[in-house]
């Protein structure tokens, strides 16, 4: 394609679109709405994907040492636990150690100022590698002799793996319902430009034009109304996003919930969105203009 | 070169529409295509075009087999022909440039080219103040001169005329026959498909008679044929 035939093709496929206005608007418009929510959607897999991967580095099963063990056989214990499938380390914490992170927790209570560290236990901080199987892992860390108990926070972690399936799945789902969707939209479009300008392609097509001279324009039209619906959607889940993570950031989840910066990820998501509508805007032009060119 | 071999044409509906017939028209040539309706000119045009492929037989068309052309050989096959319609088919919302411009970026010519080529030839048309008219604005007249130029523009070999006089009165056509035969005196082969049986005797070209998908009467001279016309 030369640069003449791209100038033209690009005015052509302005003109198409300018000429059903209100269907292009309406084809640019549910393109954003369904740009946006598979965006949101990714985007809450994306940061349930981080916080677990957070979570899974800085969670730790808490495994206690019987009161009745010297410190020479809980020091012993190191190498059983390492063994257990799912444990990356053990670091061993006596009661004495226990008890000075406790205080330094809870500077401000009286209370438990001038504790007796045998009230605590010597204690082991296991480091596992998947949290989705930190429960088995607590189980087979409890069944080991000496381990008289064992802790851990099951219910954030379950909470956080169900998050980000529920996400995967649901994300997964809707880009793939809404990008249909959205190329059925184009496609009409396109297909209504297509038959006004029927004589026209039957015209192209006696003088000798060949089917791709007579697809391009229409796959301008496309490409056009697609990297459009990305520019305006982009801008709308920039917004959206960054009212979430205020919104987050201002309520006590943020402890428990961290929300990555849009600076971090604007550029891959800038990206996804413009491929993603050049995809349905070509892919609708494409199917649309299909039935045109047999003859 | 035209060449017809043994050609036989039936449409889905069980219609025979073309029932063998052997035709060549050398280049050059100035053919009238006679025939009352439902004898196959119109079939032959479609046949002649790519539009339809023969049910049986050879169609050859400025060295294009039409039954062997694969699809990407079609654009270039047409851009040996232009075509002229009766309804003119022209763009309304362009204007005669704009009509002329586009079948030229349509086999690729570049931004110069259309800028010498279409007023060269609207000039030989006598339409040179007509490039900015839509076609609307246009007589019957000078629609099928700016449907000619159109055919023309690209430099065709052959240029089929389908009833290029049928929405035209008589002085038009008149006028319109003299444009034909001038563009054959420069050497492109003309196939005009008519039931002008005045117009056809006027001019002593090649006649070629169809009836009942036949070749019925093949000569220089005069319409030959005994049944309406229509």
């Amino acid at each position: 394609m030369g640069k003449h035939d791209f100038v033209y093709f690009f005015q052509e496929g302005v003109k198409n679109m300018a000429s059903h206005r209100l269907m292009s608007v309406t084809a640019i418009t549910m393109t954003v709405g369904c740009l946006l929510i598979m965006g949101t959607f990714t985007l809450v897999a994306v940061n349930a994907a981080m916080n677990l991967s957070t979570l899974s580095n800085s969670n730790e099963i808490v495994a206690y040492v019987d009161e009745d063990w010297t410190e020479q056989q809980a020091r012993s214990l190191e190498e059983r636990l390492l063994a257990i499938p799912n444990v990356t380390a053990a670091r061993y914490i006596t009661r004495e150690e226990a008890l000075e992170a406790y205080t330094e927790e809870n500077p401000e209570e009286e209370l438990f100022r001038d504790l007796d560290p045998g009230i605590f236990r010597d204690r082991y901080a296991l480091t596992i590698g998947n949290l989705e199987q930190i429960s088995i892992t607590a189980r087979n860390v409890e069944r080991v002799p000496g381990v008289a108990k064992v802790n851990y926070y099951e219910e954030l972690a379950s909470g956080i793996i169900t998050a980000r399936n529920v996400a995967a799945i649901v994300s997964a789902t809707l880009i793939g319902v809404l990008f249909v969707v959205s190329m059925f939209i184009i496609s009409n479009t396109i297909r209504l430009t297509t038959y006004d300008r029927r004589e026209e392609i039957a015209i192209m097509k006696i003088v000798g034009a060949t089917n791709g001279f007579i697809r391009w324009p229409f796959v301008y039209e496309g490409f056009l109304m697609g990297l459009i619906a990305a520019g305006i959607a982009f801008l709308l889940q920039w917004g959206l996003y960054e009212a979430v993570a205020g919104a987050v950031a201002d309520s006590d989840t943020q402890r428990l919930f961290q929300i990555l910066p849009f600076r971090r990820i604007w550029l891959p998501v800038l990206g996804t969105f413009f491929g993603t509508g050049m995809l349905i805007g070509i892919g609708g032009s494409l199917t649309a203009i299909r039935r045109f060119l047999e003859v | 070169m035209i060449r017809l071999k043994d050609v036989e044409l039936e449409y889905d509906n069980g219609t025979k529409a073309i029932q063998g017939i052997t035709l060549t028209i050398e280049d050059g040539e100035f053919v009238f295509l006679v025939g009352p309706s439902g004898s196959g000119k119109s079939s032959i045009i479609k046949l002649l075009t790519g539009e339809l492929l023969p049910s049986f037989g050879r169609v050859m068309i400025n060295g294009f087999s039409i039954v062997n052309l694969k699809d990407r050989q079609i654009p270039l096959m047409r851009r040996t022909l232009g075509v002229v319609y009766q309804d003119f088919r022209l763009i309304e919302k362009k204007t005669v440039y704009d009509n002329l411009a586009f079948v030229m970026r349509a086999v690729g010519a570049n931004p110069r080219e259309i800028k010498d080529r279409i007023p060269r030839i609207l000039h030989l048309l006598d339409l040179d103040e007509k490039a900015k008219c839509y076609p609307l604005e246009l007589s019957g007249g000078e629609q099928q001169r700016v449907a000619i130029a159109r055919a023309l523009i690209n430099n065709p070999s052959t240029v089929i005329a389908d009833e290029p006089t049928g929405n035209l009165d008589p002085d038009r056509s008149m006028e319109l026959m003299r444009l034909l035969i001038k563009i054959n005196q420069m050497g492109t082969t003309v196939v005009v498909v008519t039931h002008a049986r005045e117009l056809v005797n006027r001019f002593g070209k090649r006649v070629v008679t169809l009836d009942e998908g036949l070749v019925t009467h093949d000569a220089v001279g005069r319409y030959v044929g005994g049944r309406r016309y229509g």
